[in-house]
């Protein structure tokens, strides 16, 4: 992992370097039975609070993940930055603009084209009856970068080189590729309307170790060659460690730590953090005793009181019950969200 | 392949032995070998990990042992011996009566293992009662007894519920306490962990480690996850294409990797604490069954290959700790490569 620039990202935002700038985000999901059934059977509205409050920047030209258990709210995040889901609460800015804000088609195209995503099956997200060729085209031909067949062949063929492919497999279709090529295929379709922030949501969990392994090392020097930030989506502690400059962990909805990669590795603060570092497989086999981890991901739709940690946290005491924690800042920069650390009852590291 | 070349473990007594399988899948446009050659023992209680990536044959082979090939899949060489009994070409009575009762299994995912429209309590109390003489009474006090020894809280009560009123992870409980109902000598398990999560998967492994010990069950565990291998595995077989590229301690083959292909594996994956810019990476992809090269599978991604691993299969040989099926090894091979 590189070292980060000294500056955190909530310096970061004065210096003005920072590409992403998320606030107070939030998402709810109504998931009430039919209004019939409420009326007929007193069943009650239900509220899914997918994504609860989060805040965090993402530097320029730097990667910035999010962890966290399955339902934890992570690829919500993912869907809401790139604006496919509309957030209930919250701002999210990308350079400055805030995108809710832009409603006129003319207002948001420019801002759409600098962001793109990257999906976690390769198998779902290319069309079948697409040729490479005109799937890579497709933001070119949205967006009207290129105009001309010519020029838009010759600009595939490029972006078919850069991720490793060769410019003649524009003529195949998705189903003559591995999973790895087809990873390779979507991240040139991402790099066609040549975009400053991508959105990778779980890229290389369905994919083998040693293709990872090559798709990994190609977003690297992706970043490296165009500047890209990323933001990325794992539940892979590994992967995260490897391509991260800053880190954040996600529990229910909140996120409950956040900081640079090296620093939450390396002194988890929050006890679910330490929980979750703790579970890694220990494949350098050191005999590291592992502290099993008690309990499962409660239910998100009616998720504990207090701080959402609490069942399973070894150091819950009745404030923690009570009273869901604010995110304090850390003197070795970062965030974290426990009331714990907060009183000082956790020695750090 | 020499039987010598497999006997790890010693003095202890093979519980399971494969040998020189082979399984085809006929097609339309011919007949592709999924599993070529594959040899292997696990002696009692002992954890033998398979790990591959996919398509690499570990399933088919778990498959193949516990005689649920899926037609038109099928085994169309060498034979499967549980201790010292063929079991590969049994009748399909009677290798009913062995899977449950001599060879348990756990699936990856435990939603279609479990028949959704029956309780936990009568799945587990079936087959305690097909394959003991216990009476009902009798099979549910031992099937509250095995949720309970699978850590599954309030069992009186859960052994009631149906599958989806159960989480996940305490649903891969139930699948492993019904894989041990009746106290198997072998537990296939088949990427057991994969659908959980990560704080999950901790628990399920210790769970499974820890119960097929108390039950003196041997275990083929099979997994792409090095990480789950490292924490239970006695033994590992490293599987490609069909083959087994290397099988050892597993210690030996995660530090020490003797095989081209299980060097760069274990390169290729990220490791925390570990800066690397860069990850290992093999270049190309495993190839189709329908395409493997001649010679060594491997050849056309390996940087050691040389002329004879082009044109000959190479056989497991010893490499001191491990076993590798590599020429690099081979004194035949040593002598006419090119290498130093």
């Amino acid at each position: 992992m590189a070292e980060p620039a000294a500056t955190t990202p909530a310096t970061a935002v004065a210096n003005g370097t920072d590409l992403v700038e998320v606030r107070g985000l939030a998402k709810y999901f109504d998931v009430s039975p039919p209004l019939l059934n409420r009326v007929l059977q007193g069943e009650p509205r239900l509220i899914l609070k997918a994504v609860d409050g989060i805040d965090f920047v993402i530097p320029k030209g730097k990667t910035f993940s999010l962890v966290g258990e399955s339902g934890c709210g992570k690829s919500t995040v993912a869907r809401l930055v790139v604006g496919l889901f509309k957030p209930t609460r919250g701002h999210i800015r990308f350079d400055g603009v805030d995108m809710a804000g832009l409603t006129k088609r003319e207002e948001i195209e420019p801002v759409r084209k600098r962001l793109q995503m990257i999906f976690q099956d390769p198998y779902a997200s290319l069309n079948p009856r697409w040729r490479i060729g005109d799937i890579i085209a497709e933001p070119i031909r949205a967006h009207r970068l290129i105009e001309g067949k010519a020029d838009i062949l010759a600009r595939v063929g490029e972006l078919l080189t850069h991720v490793g492919l060769s410019p003649v497999d524009a003529e195949k279709f998705p189903h003559e590729f591995s999973g790895g090529q087809r990873q390779r295929i979507s991240i040139a379709r991402a790099l066609a309307s040549q975009p400053e922030f991508l959105v990778c949501d779980e890229p290389t969990s369905a994919l083998d170790v040693s293709v990872q392994a090559q798709i990994l090392n190609l977003m690297k020097q992706l970043q490296r060659e165009f500047g890209l930030t990323y933001l990325f989506i794992s539940h892979d502690l590994a992967v995260v460690y490897h391509i991260s400059d800053y880190l954040g962990v996600m529990y229910l909805g909140r996120l409950v730590e956040w900081g640079t990669g090296r620093r939450v590795f390396g002194q988890p603060r929050h006890p679910y953090t330490r929980m979750l570092l703790d579970a890694i497989p220990d494949l350098e086999m050191t005999g590291r005793r592992r502290i099993p981890v008690a309990g499962e991901v409660p239910n998100p739709i009616n998720p504990p009181t207090g701080c959402h940690f609490h069942p399973r946290c070894p150091f819950a005491e009745d404030r923690c019950r009570r009273e869901a924690p604010k995110s304090l800042p850390l003197p070795e920069g970062g965030e974290v969200a426990c009331h714990a650390v907060e009183e000082g009852r956790l020695e750090a590291g | 392949m020499s039987a010598g070349a497999m006997s790890d473990g010693g003095k202890k007594r093979p519980l399971l032995q494969v040998e020189d399988l082979r399984i085809e899948i006929p097609n339309r446009r011919g007949t592709l070998i999924a599993v070529d050659g594959v040899s292997f023992q696990i002696d009692e209680g002992e954890v033998l990990g398979v790990v591959g990536e996919s398509g690499a044959g570990k399933s088919l082979t778990g498959s193949a042992v516990i005689g649920l090939l899926e037609p038109p899949c099928h085994v169309a060489g060498g034979q499967i011996l549980l201790e010292g009994r063929r079991i590969d070409s049994l009748p399909y009575e009677e290798m009913r009566r062995i899977r449950g009762r001599e060879i348990g299994m756990v699936f990856q995912d435990p939603l279609t293992s479990l028949n959704p429209l029956y309780t936990i309590g009568r799945q587990l109390g079936e087959t305690i009662r097909t394959h003991t003489d216990m009476g009902e009474s009798a099979a549910r006090r031992r099937s509250i007894e095995l949720l309970q020894e699978v850590g599954i809280p309030a069992a009186e009560r859960r052994i009631d519920q149906y599958p989806h009123e159960f989480s996940g992870g305490m649903r891969q409980r139930v699948v492993i306490a019904l894989a041990l109902a009746v106290n198997p000598r072998l537990v296939i398990a088949d990427e057991p962990t994969t659908a959980l999560d990560v704080s999950i998967q901790a628990q399920i492994i210790a769970l499974l480690k820890k119960l097929c010990r108390e039950h003196g069950a041997a275990v083929m565990l099979i997994t792409h996850d090095m990480g789950v291998i490292a924490e239970t595995a006695d033994r590992v077989a490293v599987m490609y294409a069909g083959r087994i590229a290397e099988i050892g301690p597993v210690a030996e083959v995660i530090r020490n990797a003797r095989h081209p292909y299980t060097h760069g594996l274990m390169g290729s994956i990220p490791l925390v604490g570990h800066d690397v810019t860069r990850l290992a990476q093999i270049d190309g992809a495993m190839p189709r069954l329908n395409a493997i090269p001649q010679g060594c599978a491997f050849n056309p991604r390996c940087t050691k290959a040389f002329d004879l691993c082009r044109q000959e299969r190479p056989e497991l040989v010893s490499t001191g700790a491990t076993h590798a099926a590599c020429w690099l090894y081979d004194e035949g091979g040593r002598r006419d490569g090119t290498h130093g």
